[in-house]
C-alpha cells in the first residue's frame, strides 16, 4: 500500500513538470517562435511609451534574452523560491509562490488566484455535494423501478441534462427564478461563508444547481446503468440468499460495487470542474477563477493565464490522486497490482 | 507405435513469461508456464495431455502450433526445426498443422456465415479447388455432420455442438497432417460432448488425421487417446499407452487424479478407497524446487525437495519423474487396476 | 410428508418472445440427513428450481404455481418477508462459481460475520468467532488469519469452501448445492465433495445436489432426480436410476459418458440433436425429436405430453412407452452395451 502511494505521488509530481513545461512552452516559447520579440513582450511591461533603449534595458533584466531553458529554470524557481522582479521602477521582491506579475495591472499573480480561489471551490464543492447525491440517488431509484414512470421521467430530463449547454440552462433557471420569480439573486453577489453561511448558500444556490444539473444528469445515467449491471451479479444473489433484506442488498452490496467506477470518473470531473466553472461564473459573473481567466485571456494578460492554468492543472492532478488513493481503500484488488 | 520418424518431436520445450513491475518494466519474475518438457507424436496416433487447471496445457498447444514462441527448447515438425521460424517460414506449414479451441461461442467471427468462416483458410492459403471453394466448403459440412444448405447461416443460428463442428470443419479445410484440440468438449453438454468426440475419432480414421487432445476429463481423454501425458505445474510427469497409465499408473499425482475422478456407479463410493491431495496446486510463479509435487505428495521424501526426478523410461515405454513410483515393475498390476478398473 | 416437499411446482417467465417455461410441474421430497440429485442439461431448469425453492423469485418477473412444504410451512403463499427470514437460516444456498458468488471488495470474514448476524443477535466478536469457527470446521488453514483476507486471496477451492462455511454458518436444516464443483478441478472437487458429504452427516441436513455430472450425483445421492425441458422424466433411488434406468433420456445420458469404471467401449453412444429451448418446447414428448425410439410411441409422442407414472415401489418415469417394453429395451439392448452388471 505505501509504495502504491509513494508511487503515485512521484507520477503526480512528474505530471505537474509536464504540465508546467507544456504551459510554459505555449504561452512564452511559442509566441516567441510566431514572432514576438523579447522587446515586443518586455514593452507590455513598460507601456508604449518607454523608450527603446529602456524596452532593451527591461527585456533584458526580465531574461527575455536568455535560453528557454534558462527561462523555464527561473520561472519554476519563482513558484518555489520566490523571485525579484526589475521591470525600470525599481527591484519587487515576489515572494514564493511567484507566478509573475500581471502585464496589465502590474499586480503580483498569485494573491489574485489565492483571493478568487475561495469563490470558485465553494461554487466547485458545493455543486459535486448536490450533484453527486442527486444523480446517485436518481440513478439508484431508476434502477431498481426499470421501466417506471420515474424511470422515464429521470431519465428524459438527465439526457437533456447532458445535452444542454451549461450557459442555456444557466440563462433559463436565471430568467425563471431570479428575474421571474425573485427567489435567488441574479448572480454577480459573493459573500464568503467565514462573513454569513446563509448568505453564501443564498448567492451561490443557483449556480450550484445550474453547475450540478449538468454533472448530475451523467452521474445519474452512470449510476443506473451500473447499478442495474451490479444487480444482476452473482454476489447480489448470494446476499440475497444469506437472508438480507433488500435494502441492505442494495445498499451494501449493490451500491457499494457500481460507486466504485463512479469515484474514478468524479475525480476527473470534479478536476475538470474548473471549465464548467469558468461558464457558470461568466454567466452568474461571479468573481472567481473561472472569470479571471476569461478576463486574462482576453486581454491576452500571460503571466495571469499561466497562473490559472497551473492552478487548474494541480487541482485536477490532485484530485485524481486523492480519487485513486481513495479506489485502493475502497476496491482491495487494486493494492496488490 | 510406429517405428518411422514422429511427426512432431518436443525437447525440452520452454515457456516463461516474464513478469513486469513498475514503469520501467524491470522484470521481477516469470510465470513458468512450461519447464522443459518433452514428448513425440506419431502419424495417426491420438496423444492425450491431462492436467489440471494452469498446469500449462494449453500453453504446450500454442507452442507446438508456434502461436507462442519457445523460450528455450525444440520443436520439430515433419523434421523440420520450427522453435524459431519467422512467421513468413511458417505459413506454408500452417496448413499441415490446425488447432481447435475450446469456446465454440467466442472461437468463431458471429459477423461471417458459415461458409466464409469455413472457406476462408482456402482463400488464406490460396488453394485451388476443383469445382470451387463453395463446393469444397459443402463437403466438409457435410463430413462434419452438418447441412450444407447451411453455408450461408451465421454461428449464432447454430447450438453449441454444431459450433464446434464448425470450428473443426475449419480446421479440416486444408487437409492438415496434426490437429491439436484443446479442450474441444469440455464447453459442451454431456450428450453433445459424446457426438464430438465420435466426430473426432471418425474424421481420424477417414482422414489419417494425427491429434493431441488436450483435456482435463480423464474419462473423455482415455476415451480417445493412444497414449496420455500427464502435466503437473509446467512438467510432464507420466507418459505411457493408454491402457497402461489407466491400469498402472506410476506417478503419485497420475494416481491421485485417477482417485479423484467421481465414479457414476453408486455401488463403488461406498467402499472405495482414496487418495486425497491436499491443498491447490500452487502457483507457477513460484513453483516447489526439485520435485514440484513434493509440497502434496504423500510419499515424499527428503530426496524429493533437492533432486528434481528425470522422466525415466520403464518398462514397456512407460515414462515417469518420481524417484518412488508406485507400481514399480516388482509389484505391479493386481493392487491398482481394481483401483482404476 | 417430507422435510422438503414440492408439489407441481411451476416457474414461467414472460418474455418479448413467449413464455419461458423454465420449471414446469416438478414434484420431489428430500428428508432430513439425506441427499436429492437432480441432473440435466444446461438449460433443463435446475438453477430456476432451486432459486424458487428460496423464494429468489419473488418479486421478479417470474410466475410461480405449485407449492413447497418446508418442514410443514408453505412458502409459495407464505409473504416475502417471511421467506427472507428462513433464507440462510432455514434453508441456504451454494453456487457454482465462488469467486463470482462473493462480494469482491468485502473480506470473507466480512461475508461470513453478515450472514450470521441477521439472523443471530450478536457482537460482531462472537459473530467473528463463529466465523473463524465455520473457515476451520470447512478446512482452512490457518482461519484466524484467513478471516480477514478477500476472496481474491483464495485459491478456487478455499473460496467454495469460504462459501460452504457462509451457507452453513447459520446451522441451515435445508442445504441447495448448485453446480458446487463445476469450476474446480479434480482433486479439489474430491476435497469439496468429501467435505459436503462429512458435514452433511455432522448436521443431518437435507441435502440437494445440482449438476449435470452424472459421476457427482452418484458420489452424493440418495434419491435422484433426471431434468429434462423443465419436467422431471425419471425420478427415482440412486439405484434405480442408475442400475434400472427407465426412460431413454437417461439411458442417454448414460452412454454419452466415457467411464472411467469401464474398459473404453469402441463408440460413445451420443443422445443426438441437442437440447430444447424452453421457450419452444416440443409437444407431446418433450424428448422425441432426439428419441431413438420415438416411433414406438408413434402419434402420441408428438402429440400428448407423457404422464409420470410409477413403475416400481417410489421410481417414476414419463414415457408412453408401456412398462414391459422399456423394461425389455433395457435388459436386451441398452445395458448389455454400457455393460452394468
Ligand atoms: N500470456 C501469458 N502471460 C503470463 N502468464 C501466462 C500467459 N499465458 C498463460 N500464462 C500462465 O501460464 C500457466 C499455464 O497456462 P495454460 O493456459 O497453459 O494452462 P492450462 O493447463 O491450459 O489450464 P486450463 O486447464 O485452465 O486451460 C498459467 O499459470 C497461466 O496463468
Ligand atoms: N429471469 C429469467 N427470465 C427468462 N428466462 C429465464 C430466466 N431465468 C432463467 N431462464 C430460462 O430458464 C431456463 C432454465 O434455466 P436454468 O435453471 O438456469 O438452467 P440450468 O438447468 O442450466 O440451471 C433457461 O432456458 C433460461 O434461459
Ligand atoms: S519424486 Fe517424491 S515427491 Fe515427487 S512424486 Fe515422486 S515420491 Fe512424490
Ligand atoms: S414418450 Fe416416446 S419419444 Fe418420449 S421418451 Fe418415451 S419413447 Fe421417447
Ligand atoms: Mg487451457
Ligand atoms: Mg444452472
Amino acid at each position: 500500500m505505501l509504495t502504491y502511494i509513494i508511487r503515485r505521488l512521484i507520477g503526480a509530481f512528474a505530471m505537474l513538470i509536464v504540465i508546467s513545461m507544456v504551459t510554459f512552452g505555449i504561452f512564452y516559447v511559442v509566441p516567441q517562435w510566431a514572432g514576438a520579440t523579447p522587446e515586443a513582450m518586455a514593452s507590455r511591461y513598460v507601456g508604449r511609451a518607454a523608450t527603446p533603449e529602456t524596452v532593451h534595458l527591461v527585456a533584458e533584466r526580465l531574461g527575455f534574452y536568455d535560453p528557454v531553458v534558462v527561462q523555464y529554470g527561473n520561472f519554476v524557481k519563482g513558484i518555489f523560491a520566490g523571485a525579484q522582479y526589475d521591470y525600470g521602477a525599481g527591484v519587487e521582491q515576489c515572494p514564493a509562490p511567484c507566478f509573475g506579475y500581471s502585464f496589465i495591472s502590474g499586480q503580483p499573480v498569485w494573491p489574485d488566484l489565492l483571493d478568487r480561489m475561495p469563490v470558485t471551490f465553494s461554487l466547485a464543492i458545493g455543486a459535486a455535494v448536490l450533484w453527486v447525491i442527486a444523480g446517485v440517488t436518481v440513478g439508484v431509484v431508476s434502477a431498481l423501478r426499470r421501466g417506471s414512470f420515474f424511470d422515464r421521467l429521470t431519465m428524459g430530463t438527465a439526457l437533456a441534462g447532458v445535452s444542454l449547454p451549461i450557459f442555456f440552462t444557466g440563462m433559463i433557471s436565471l430568467v425563471v427564478f431570479s428575474y421571474g420569480l425573485g427567489w435567488t439573486p441574479p448572480g454577480g453577489s459573493y459573500t464568503p461563508i467565514d462573513e454569513n453561511p446563509a448568505l453564501w448558500a443564498y448567492d451561490l444556490l443557483l449556480p450550484w444547481i445550474t453547475l450540478a444539473f449538468l454533472f448530475a444528469a451523467t452521474y445519474a445515467r452512470l449510476t443506473r446503468a451500473g447499478m442495474l449491471e451490479t444487480m444482476g451479479e452473482d454476489y447480489i444473489r448470494t446476499a440475497r440468499a444469506k437472508g438480507l433484506k433488500e435494502r441492505q442488498v442494495v445498499v451494501k452490496h449493490g451500491l457499494r460495487a457500481t460507486l466504485t467506477p463512479i469515484l474514478t470518473l468524479f475525480g476527473i470531473d470534479f478536476g475538470l470542474l474548473i471549465g464548467g466553472a469558468i461558464l457558470t461564473e461568466t454567466t452568474y459573473t461571479l468573481p472567481g477563477l473561472g472569470q479571471y481567466a476569461i478576463l486574462a485571456i482576453r486581454t491576452q494578460d500571460m503571466p495571469q493565464v499561466m497562473g490559472v492554468v497551473l492552478v487548474a492543472a494541480t487541482f485536477v492532478v490532485v484530485a485524481s490522486l486523492i480519487v485513486d488513493l481513495l479506489y485502493a481503500v475502497v476496491d482491495p484488488r487494486v493494492r496488490l497490482s | 507405435m510406429s517405428e518411422n520418424e514422429p511427426l512432431l518431436s518436443v525437447q525440452n520445450m520452454e515457456k516463461h513469461f516474464p513478469i513486469t513491475k513498475g514503469l520501467l518494466k524491470r522484470q521481477v519474475g516469470a510465470v513458468k508456464a512450461v519447464d522443459g518438457i518433452s514428448f513425440e507424436v506419431f502419424k495417426g496416433e491420438t496423444l492425450g495431455l491431462v492436467g489440471e487447471s494452469g498446469c500449462g496445457k494449453s500453453t504446450t498447444g500454442r507452442l507446438v502450433t508456434r502461436l507462442l514462441e519457445p523460450t528455450g527448447g525444440k520443436v520439430v515438425f515433419e523434421g523440420q526445426d520450427i522453435t524459431h521460424m519467422s512467421q513468413g517460414g511458417l505459413r506454408p506449414l500452417r496448413r499441415d498443422m490446425q488447432m481447435i479451441f475450446q469456446d465454440p461461442y467466442s472461437s468463431l467471427n458471429p459477423r461471417h456465415t458459415v461458409g466464409a468462416i469455413v472457406g476462408a483458410p482456402f482463400r488464406i492459403q490460396g488453394v485451388q479447388t476443383e469445382n470451387g471453394v463453395k463446393k469444397a466448403v459443402q463437403d466438409i459440412l457435410a463430413m462434419v455432420g452438418l447441412n450444407p444448405e447451411h453455408y450461408n447461416r451465421y454461428p449464432h443460428e447454430f447450438s453449441g455442438g454444431q459450433r464446434q463442428r464448425i470450428g473443426i470443419a475449419r480446421t479440416l479445410a486444408l487437409k492438415p497432417k496434426l490437429i491439436i484440440a484443446d479442450e474441444p468438449v469440455s464447453a459442451l453438454d454431456v450428450s453433445i460432448q459424446a457426438q464430438v468426440v465420435n466426430l473426432l475419432e471418425d474424421l481420424q480414421k477417414e482422414l489419417d488425421l494425427t491429434y493431441v487432445v488436450i483435456a482435463h476429463d480423464l474419462s473423455v481423454v482415455r476415451h480417445i487417446s493412444d497414449r496420455v501425458a500427464v502435466m503437473y505445474l509446467g512438467k510432464i510427469v507420466e507418459v505411457a499407452e493408454r491402457k497402461r497409465l489407466y491400469s498402472v499408473p506410476m506417478h503419485p499425482y497420475t494416481n491421485a487424479l485417477l482417485s479423484a475422478v467421481p465414479v457414476p456407479d453408486p455401488k463403488v463410493r461406498k467402499d472405495q478407497e482414496r487418495i486425497r491431495l491436499k491443498g491447490d496446486v500452487p502457483s507457477p510463479l513460484n513453483p516447489p524446487p526439485a520435485c514440484r509435487f513434493h509440497t502434496r505428495c504423500w510419499k515424499a521424501q527428503e530426496i524429493c525437495k533437492k533432486v528434481e526426478p528425470p522422466l525415466t523410461e520403464m518398462a514397456g515405454g512407460h515414462q515417469v519423474a518420481c524417484h518412488f513410483p508406485e507400481n514399480a515393475p516388482e509389484a505391479s498390476a493386481a493392487g491398482t487396476s481394481a483401483k482404476a478398473g | 410428508m417430507s422435510f422438503l416437499d414440492v408439489k407441481d411446482l411451476k416457474i414461467h417467465f414472460p418474455t418479448d418472445d413467449g413464455i419461458v417455461k423454465s420449471v414446469d410441474g416438478l414434484s420431489f421430497g428430500v428428508e432430513r440427513g439425506k441427499t436429492l440429485g437432480i441432473v440435466g442439461e444446461s438449460g433443463s431448469g435446475k438453477s430456476v428450481t432451486s432459486l424458487g425453492i428460496l423464494g429468489l423469485h419473488k418479486g421478479g418477473r417470474a410466475r410461480l404455481s405449485g407449492e413447497i412444504w418446508l418442514d410443514g410451512e408453505e412458502l409459495i403463499g407464505a409473504s416475502a418477508e417471511h421467506v427472507r427470514r428462513l433464507r440462510g437460516k432455514k434453508m441456504a444456498m451454494i453456487f457454482q462459481d465462488p469467486l463470482s458468488s462473493m462480494h469482491p471488495y468485502y473480506t470473507v470474514g466480512h461475508q461470513i460475520i453478515e450472514a450470521y448476524r441477521i439472523h443471530h443477535d450478536v457482537s460482531k466478536q462472537v459473530a467473528r468467532k463463529h466465523a473463524i469457527d465455520m473457515l476451520g470446521r470447512v478446512g482452512i488453514p490457518e482461519p484466524a488469519r484467513r478471516v480477514d483476507s478477500y476472496p481474491h486471496e483464495f485459491s478456487g477451492g478455499m473460496r467454495q469452501r469460504a462459501m460452504i462455511a457462509m451457507a452453513l454458518s447459520c446451522d441451515p436444516e435445508l442445504l441447495i448445492a448448485d453446480e458446487p464443483t463445476t469450476a474446480l478441478d479434480v482433486t479439489v472437487q474430491a476435497q469439496i465433495l468429501d467435505l459436503m458429504r462429512d458435514l452433511q452427516r455432522e448436521f443431518n441436513s437435507a441435502l440437494i445436489i445440482i449438476t449435470h455430472d452424472l459421476g457427482v450425483v452418484a458420489e452424493l445421492s440418495d434419491d435422484i432426480l433426471v431434468m429434462y425441458g423443465g419436467k422431471c422424466v425419471e425420478y427415482g433411488t440412486a439405484e434405480d436410476v442408475f442400475y434400472r434406468p427407465e426412460h431413454p433420456y437417461t439411458w442417454g445420458l448414460l452412454g454419452s459418458m466415457p467411464r472411467l469404471d469401464r474398459e473404453p467401449t469402441e463408440r460413445l453412444m451420443p443422445i443426438k440433436g441437442s437440447p430444447p429451448s424452453l421457450i419452444n418446447v416440443p409437444p407431446g414428448c418433450a424428448f422425441h425429436p432426439r428419441c431413438p425410439y420415438a416411433e414406438r410411441t408413434g402419434d402420441k409422442a408428438r402429440t400428448e405430453v407423457p404422464a409420470l407414472t410409477e413403475t416400481a415401489g417410489g421410481h417414476l418415469v414419463r414415457c408412453h412407452m408401456s412398462r414391459d417394453e422399456r423394461h425389455s429395451l433395457w435388459e436386451n439392448e441398452i445395458k448389455p452395451v454400457l455393460e452394468i452388471q
